[in-house]
C-alpha cells in the first residue's frame, strides 16, 4: 500500500494538507452479507438473537466438522464485484492461522492470492474514481466481551464471554486502491459503498451494527516523493468517526515528521470519545498467519453463465437512480436532496408520485423532507402524495400549509389532501384575490410602496404585513412578493 | 446354537434370515473383547450396553418382518477418531479425553443405516500419528499374532480388532498409509479409497487432503462390502467426490485375467528379502490367473515421503490449532488467554504430534512457505503425473504394503526416521489421490504375515477389487 506504483492520482492544490503534505488513504470495507446462513453451515445469519443460539458443529469448529460453502453468499459476493466493476475469476480459499478465542478453528477461511473478485472501481458523486483491488469473500468471527479490568480488552481482563453467533458469518471485504486523497473522499466512498451495497440487497450495511466495518491505511508524503509508511486505523465505527479519524491521523503523522521523526508501520486504534488514535501492535509483533490453502474447500470457478445471470440481476445502481431523478426533477445528480433520496432508496417512490400525476420537484421535496428515517419506505399511497404537489404547485396552498396538510397524510397513512386543506380551514385562495389584497395595501401605504420601488427590500416587509392580515394568513407569501415584484415592474 | 459366521456378509445373511439372532452375534464378540482386550487393547471403548441394546432392536426388526440394511447385525470397530452422538471420541489424546461429539460422522450414519452395530471406539497413534499404535495417551495396542510386537499404525486398534476376532470389520483412517500398514501387520485386509470416495465429514483431521477412511475385514468381499456401504457423496463434505458409491462386491470375484498389472522396477529399497519373495510369487499368481505383468518405472516415489512429512505435519499444524482449551476438551488453567494455550496444549499432546505441529508451523512461516511447504505441493504434482503416465499401460500395480512385517513394540519409539520409513510403500497413494489396498499374502520373517498391495487410479475401485480378490484366491501360497 504504501508503494507509490499502487496508485497515479494526485491531490488537487486545494486537496493538499498545509504545508504540502499530500495523504494517501486506502480502505478496507468488510460487509456482512444478507444470506439466510452461515458461510461455511446452514446456521442462521441473524443479529441480535439470544448468544449461542446460530451455531452447529461447523460453526464451533468442533472436531471432524467441515464447511460447505454457501451459494447464495456467493452470489452476494459476485454482485458485489460486479457492481464495482470486478473481473469474477477462478479463485480459492486459504487459511488464515491464528488463536484467538472467538476465532472456534483457530484460523479464519479467508481468500488470499486469489480472490473471487478483482480490479474493479467505484465512481463517486464528486466525480473522482477509486479502484478496487479486490473484494473477496471470508467467515466473520463469534464475539468477545471482555469482563472486568479498565480497557475492555481482553489482557487484564477478569474473564471473557464468546458468543458465536457471529462466527461464520459470511463476509466480503472490499479491498480500495491508494487512490483516495481527503477525509471527504473517504467519507464519500463508503457513503457510495453503503448505498451500492443496500441497493443491491447484498449487504444492510449498517456501521452502527457492526454490519459494515471500515479500516484506514493512512499515510502522509509530499508529493514527488514515495509514499510515506503507513498506519491502519481500526474501530471506526461511523462515516463521521472515520472522517476524524483520517484527518487526525494524517495530522498526527504530519506533526511526526515535521519535527523529524520517522512513521512505524503500525495498527492504531481510534478511539472516539478521545478523538486520538492509539498504537494497538507494531509490524514486529503481528501475526504470522501461515496463510495456505484450505484443503477442506475445492476451486470456486462461476460459470460465464453463473455470472451473466447474476450481472442480469442486478437493479440500477445508486448512479442510475441519480441519474433517473435528475432527468425527472431536472436537479443536479450531485444536489443533496437527489442524493438523500437514492442513499434512502425512495427514489423509486418519487418517480410513483410523478407517474401518479404529481410535480416531481415537489415530489423529490416532500419525500426526502417528510419522509426523515432513513431508508423508509413511505407506506403512503403515491397519488395522495401527488394530489398535495398539484394543490402547491397550483397555489392552492401555501408551502407551509402543504406541509402541514403533508404531515397529515403521513401520520395517517394516507388520505385526501383537499378535504385535509379543507377541514383545517386552508380555503384555496385564487391568485385574483391576493392580487387584490396586494393593490389594497399598495392603496393603504403608498410611502412604504415608494420605498420598496426604489429599491429598499426591506420595505415590502410593510406591505406583505398588510396582505397576510388581510388574508388572515392564508396568502401565500411567495405569491404576495410575485405580484408586488411583478407590480413594480409595470 | 448356531455357530457365528466369521465374515460380515456370512453374519449379515443369517441375521436377516433369522438364522442367527443379532444380539448372539453381538455377545459372542463382546465375550471375546472381555477374553482377550486386556492383553491386546484395540479398544480404547467398548460400547457394550449400546451395542446389545442395538442389536435387540435389530431382531425386533427382523421379528416384525421389518426391513433390515445390509450389514444387519455385522458388529465392527470405529478408529476413535470417528465422531460418535454422544461417545467419548479421543484421538486417543489426553486432550480430547472426555469429549462427546454431538453428531455422528456420515461413516457412523451409513453403517447404522445399513444395520452394522458399533462395538467400541478403537486405540490408534494419538490423532493417527504414527505406525505402530505406541503413540495413545492411552496406552500401546498388542499385535494379536505375537503380543511383543506392534499392530502397526495409525489405524492399529481397528487391524487388531478384526484380527483378534474381535469384530469382522472394522473402520480405520489411512493418512499415509494408517489402513494398509496395519493390515498387513496384523494379517487382514484394509482398503483406502479414492479420497473423495467416502466423507471425511465427522472424520476429526490429521492431514485433511490425505485423510481418507476405509475398512478392515477378514476377506476381500468384506471389504468391498463395507466401502459399498460408507462410499457414496456426501454434501457435507466439499472435497466427496459427487457420485453415488460404486459396486465392488462382484469384482472380487472377477479374476484378473486380460488385466495389465504394473511391477515397479525402481521401487525404493529396503524392504525385507522375505516381502519381496511375496511380492515375486505374487506377480506369479497373477500372471497364472491371466494377468499380463508390465514392468514400470515410478522416478518421483522416492520423494514421497519428504513431500508428506511437509504436506502432512503443515495440515496438521492447522487442523490441531482448534485443540486450544477455549471451547471442550482439556484446559490448564493459567493466567492469561496465551498462557492458557500453552499449558493446555503442552499437557494434552504427545510428543510426535508436538513434533509434527512444529514441523508444520515451521514449514508454513513466513520465508519458508516456498522452499518447504510450496515445494512439496510441487512434488505432489509430479508423483501423480508419474502414476498418470504409468496407469497409461496399466491398469493396477502392486507393491508391497510395508518394508518390514510386524516389528517389536519400542524398536523404533526413539526413532522417528525409522518409524516414517514404514510407510515408504503406502504414502504415494495418499499423495496422488488414489485408492490402494492391502491383502495377506502369505508370511515373511518369523513367521509374520505379509500384506501385498493392489494400487489403482483414482475411481479405480472395481480394478483394485479385482486384483485383491485374485491375490486372496491365490491363497497367498509359499
Amino acid at each position: 500500500m504504501s508503494d507509490s506504483t499502487l496508485s497515479s492520482i494526485v491531490a488537487t492544490e486545494d486537496q493538499l494538507l498545509p504545508g504540502g503534505w499530500e495523504m494517501i488513504v486506502g480502505l478496507e470495507v468488510h460487509v456482512e452479507l444478507a444470506t439466510r446462513t452461515k458461510l461455511f453451515s446452514g446456521s442462521p445469519n441473524r443479529f441480535g438473537d439470544e448468544p449461542n443460539v446460530n451455531i452447529d458443529p461447523v460453526t464451533l469448529g468442533l472436531p471432524g466438522a467441515l464447511p460447505v460453502l454457501n451459494k447464495q453468499a456467493v452470489e452476494l459476493a459476485m454482485r458485489i464485484g460486479l457492481a464495482l466493476n470486478c473481473r469474477i475469476q477462478k479463485c480459492i480459499f486459504h487459511r488464515k492461522n491464528y488463536f484467538y478465542p472467538d476465532q472456534p478453528k483457530a484460523y479464519q477461511i479467508s481468500q488470499y492470492d486469489l480472490p473471487l473478485n478483482a480490479d474493479g472501481f467505484l465512481a463517486l458523486p464528486s466525480g473522482t474514481v477509486v479502484g478496487i483491488e479486490r473484494a473477496h469473500l471470508e467467515e466473520d468471527t463469534g464475539k468477545s466481551t471482555h469482563v472486568g479490568g479498565s480497557t475492555g480488552r481482553i489482557h487484564g481482563s477478569d474473564y471473557s464471554l464468546m458468543d458465536f453467533n457471529r462466527a461464520g458469518v459470511p463476509l466480503v471485504e472490499i479491498v480500495s486502491r491508494p487512490d483516495i486523497r481527503t477525509s471527504e473522499q473517504a467519507k464519500e466512498y463508503v457513503a457510495e459503498l453503503r448505498a451500492i451495497l443496500e441497493a443491491i440487497g447484498a449487504s444492510d450495511a449498517k456501521m452502527e451494527e457492526g454490519s459494515m466495518r471500515c479500516d484506514a491505511n493512512v499515510s502522509v508524503h509530499k508529493i514527488g516523493t514515495p509514499f510515506g509508511t503507513r498506519c491502519e486505523i481500526k474501530n471506526v465505527n461511523s462515516i463521521r468517526a472515520l472522517g476524524r479519524a483520517i484527518d487526525y491521523e494524517a495530522r498526527r503523522q504530519i506533526d511526526v515528521l515535521d519535527s523529524g521523526g520517522t512513521i512505524r508501520q503500525e495498527t492504531r486504534h481510534w478511539d472516539d470519545a478521545e478523538g486520538r488514535t492509539h498504537t494497538l501492535r507494531t509490524k514486529e509483533d503481528a501475526d504470522d498467519y501461515r496463510y495456505f490453502p484450505e484443503p477442506d474447500l475445492v476451486t470456486l470457478d462461476p460459470s460465464a453463465e453463473w455470472i451473466e445471470s447474476v450481472r442480469q440481476s442486478l437493479p440500477p445502481l445508486p448512479a442510475a437512480r441519480r441519474a433517473m431523478l435528475q432527468e425527472l426533477t431536472g436537479y443536479d445528480p450531485q444536489s443533496e436532496a437527489v442524493i438523500v433520496a437514492v442513499e434512502r432508496g425512495q427514489h423509486e417512490y418519487v418517480k410513483a408520485i410523478a407517474e401518479a400525476g404529481g410535480d416531481p420537484v415537489k415530489a423529490l421535496i416532500y419525500v426526502t423532507q417528510a419522509f426523515a428515517e432513513a431508508g423508509a419506505q413511505p407506506a403512503v399511497p403515491p397519488a395522495d402524495i401527488a394530489a398535495l404537489t398539484i394543490l402547491e404547485r397550483d397555489n392552492k396552498l401555501s408551502a407551509t400549509q402543504a406541509k402541514t396538510v403533508l404531515a397529515e397524510i403521513v401520520a395517517n397513512g394516507g388520505g385526501d389532501a383537499v378535504a385535509i386543506a379543507a377541514a383545517k380551514g386552508f380555503e384555496a385562495m385564487d391568485t385574483t384575490a391576493v392580487e387584490a389584497m396586494v393593490d389594497e395595501a399598495i392603496a393603504a401605504d403608498p410611502d412604504a410602496w415608494a420605498k420598496y420601488c426604489a429599491g429598499e427590500e426591506k420595505a415590502a416587509g410593510a406591505i406583505v404585513g398588510r396582505v397576510m392580515k388581510a388574508s388572515k394568513g392564508k396568502a401565500d407569501g411567495k405569491i404576495v412578493s410575485a405580484i408586488m415584484q411583478s407590480r413594480r415592474g409595470l | 446354537m448356531t455357530t457365528v459366521p466369521s465374515t460380515a456378509s456370512g453374519i449379515a445373511s443369517a441375521v436377516s434370515s433369522g438364522s442367527v439372532s443379532a444380539r448372539s452375534v453381538v455377545d459372542a464378540h463382546l465375550e471375546r473383547i472381555a477374553t482377550r482386550d486386556g492383553d491386546i487393547h484395540a479398544f480404547n471403548l467398548v460400547t457394550a450396553d449400546e451395542a446389545r441394546a442395538h442389536a435387540d432392536a435389530i431382531d425386533a426388526d427382523i421379528a416384525a418382518g421389518r426391513p433390515v440394511g445390509p450389514l444387519a447385525g455385522v458388529p465392527i470397530a470405529l478408529k476413535d477418531n470417528l465422531c460418535t452422538h454422544g461417545i467419548d471420541t479421543t484421538c486417543s489424546s489426553k486432550i480430547l479425553e472426555g469429549w462427546k461429539p454431538p453428531y455422528d460422522a456420515t461413516v457412523v450414519s451409513r453403517l447404522r443405516a445399513a444395520g452394522a452395530i458399533s462395538v467400541g471406539k478403537t486405540n490408534l497413534d494419538e490423532f493417527a500419528m504414527g505406525s505402530s499404535t505406541e503413540n495413545s495417551a492411552f496406552g500401546p495396542t498388542k499385535n494379536p499374532l505375537d503380543l511383543s510386537r506392534v499392530p502397526g499404525g495409525s489405524s492399529g486398534g481397528s487391524a487388531a480388532a478384526v484380527a483378534a476376532g474381535f469384530a469382522p470389520v472394522s473402520l480405520g483412517s489411512d493418512t499415509g498409509g494408517s489402513i494398509r500398514q496395519p493390515a498387513a501387520l496384523c494379517g487382514v485386509v484394509g482398503v483406502k479409497p479414492t479420497y473423495g470416495m467416502v466423507s471425511r465429514y465427522g472424520l476429526v483431521a490429521y492431514a485433511s487432503s490425505l485423510d481418507q477412511i476405509g475398512p478392515f475385514a477378514t476377506t476381500v468381499s468384506d471389504a468391498a462390502l463395507i466401502t459399498e456401504v460408507i462410499a457414496g457423496h456426501d454434501p457435507m463434505d466439499s472435497t466427496s467426490i459427487p457420485q453415488p458409491a460404486p459396486s465392488l462386491v462382484g469384482a472380487v470375484t472377477q479374476g484378473v485375467a486380460g488385466m495389465r498389472i504394473g511391477r515397479v522396477t525402481d521401487l525404493p529399497g529396503g524392504a525385507e528379502p522375505e516381502v519381496m519373495e511375496r511380492l515375486n510369487a505374487a506377480f506369479d499368481a497373477l500372471a497364472a490367473a491371466g494377468a499380463t505383468i508390465v514392468d514400470i518405472t515410478l522416478p518421483s516415489l522416492s520423494y514421497a515421503l519428504t513431500a508428506y512429512y511437509l504436506i502432512a505435519p503443515a495440515e496438521a499444524s492447522s487442523n490441531l490449532a482448534r485443540f486450544d482449551g477455549v471451547r471442550y476438551g482439556l484446559r490448564v488453567n493459567a493466567a492469561d488467554t496465551n498462557a492458557m494455550y500453552g499449558a493446555t496444549r503442552a499437557a494434552g499432546f504427545g510428543d510426535e504430534v508436538k513434533r509434527r505441529i512444529m514441523l508444520g508451523t515451521y514449514a508454513l512461516s513466513a520465508g519458508y512457505y516456498d522452499a518447504y511447504y510450496g515445494k512439496a505441493l510441487k512434488v505432489r504434482r509430479i508423483i501423480a503425473q508419474d502414476f498418470d503416465a504409468a496407469y497409461k499401460n496399466v491398469d493396477a500395480i502392486v507393491i508391497p504394503t510395508s518394508p518390514l512385517v510386524a516389528f517389536k513394540a519400542g524398536d523404533k519409539v526413539d526413532d522417528p526416521m525409522a518409524m516414517y520409513l514404514c510407510d515408504i510403500y503406502t504414502i504415494p497413494t495418499n499423495l496422488a489421490g488414489h485408492p490402494a489396498m492391502s491383502v495377506p499374502f502369505g508370511t515373511g520373517a518369523h513367521n509374520l504375515p505379509v500384506g501385498m498391495q493392489v494400487l489403482a487410479p483414482a475411481l479405480g475401485e472395481v480394478a483394485m477389487f479385482r486384483v485383491g480378490g485374485a491375490l486372496e484366491a491365490a491363497g497367498g501360497a509359499q
